[in-house]
């Protein structure tokens, strides 16, 4: 049987998130995302100038890819409804990522904000993946709301430093009856596997992938890495210990027996 | 007569549609969206939607982004 993530009415199989900043061309992205086999995809909204008319991104993303444009640049709930609007105008679908963000220095978000943009697209049908501190009254709140998952930030965006938060995200994951998605941070494949094995319905990355010497290398390694994870989480990861357990026969082997 | 497109003031012929300004911006409509003064305008309304002085509009397209 499949182990399929159920999100926003579809299942999805591939538990690895790509964000599609920071690639150094359309084509290599386009290759990553193959490579990975990549399910879920986030793009952002930006004013189009003439300028820029060339390549449209939505060419090298491969077709059965679910999109879900993020609100970044967003510095406030109405600003971030104003985005997912005009993103679900543009017909790619109704999933959107809320990112609501003032602090530019570690572009930590803005819960309160998130928790009201979140209570009003979700009444408009949109399938909502907010973007957090983990916190767990506020992710209880983003439930009540509507959010179809939360997503907890690993740490800082783009600072490849790993599961910072893991204790917290940790609690979200046993409180929390909808997706947790760990979002930023996550700076190599192994972390991505330990978000996994903690057991994460899935991860988002964006940066780690698309600055890595070789992104399509990373997108696959990224995604083996999630996999091993889930099936790791879904095998039952055992108890360590302080002490050792062995584990070949302690019996005496060449010394004489008594 | 003059716009402000995507935060900029532009100066245009008048009488314009918003599928004429997309068009002649050389971008293709079906990977735009456009607000025009804070309303989004549906694909299907941009041939009859026509552009007034000192009108705002936005442009918006899908970029990279995580």
């Amino acid at each position: 049987m499949k182990d399929l993530l159920k999100i926003g009415g579809k299942s999805v199989n591939n538990r690895l998130f790509i964000g599609t900043g920071k690639f150094s061309s359309y084509d290599v992205m386009k290759r990553a995302l193959e490579e990975a086999g990549a399910d879920v995809v986030t793009v952002a909204l930006r004013r189009v100038d003439s300028s820029s008319k060339t390549d449209n991104i939505l060419d090298y993303i491969p077709k059965e890819c679910i999109l879900v444009p993020n609100t970044s640049g967003a510095r406030n709930a109405d600003e971030a409804v104003r985005i997912a609007r005009l993103s679900r105008a543009a017909g790619c679908g109704d999933w959107v990522k809320i990112e609501v963000i003032q602090d530019n220095k570690y572009l930590l978000p803005d819960n309160l904000e998130t928790l009201k943009a979140t209570e009003i697209l979700a009444k408009e049908g949109f399938v909502v993946l907010p973007y957090m501190s983990p916190d767990l009254s506020m992710a209880k709140r983003l439930v009540d709301a509507g959010a179809a998952a939360v997503m907890p930030l690993g740490s800082p965006i783009g600072s490849n430093r790993g599961i910072k938060t893991k204790e917290l995200v940790e609690i979200l994951i046993s409180e929390i009856k909808i997706p947790v998605i760990v979002d930023a941070g996550l700076g190599s494949p192994s972390n991505a596997c330990e978000c996994m094995e903690m057991g994460c319905s899935a991860v988002l990355v964006n940066t780690a992938i698309a600055i890595a010497e070789n992104p399509v290398g990373m997108a696959k390694a990224f995604s083996d890495a999630v996999k091993a994870g889930r099936l790791a989480y879904g095998a039952g990861i055992p108890q360590s210990t302080r002490h050792a357990n062995p584990s070949s026969p302690l019996t005496g082997f060449l010394r004489q027996r008594k | 007569m003059r716009l402000r497109i995507n935060g900029e003031d532009v100066l245009i012929d008048a009488h314009k549609t918003i599928m004429e300004l997309v068009c002649g911006r050389g971008l293709r409509p079906e990977r735009v969206v456009v607000e025009h003064n804070l309303r989004i305008v549906p694909r299907e309304a941009w041939p009859e939607t026509i552009l007034n002085e000192n009108d705002t509009v936005e442009i918006i397209g899908f970029f990279g982004g995580g």
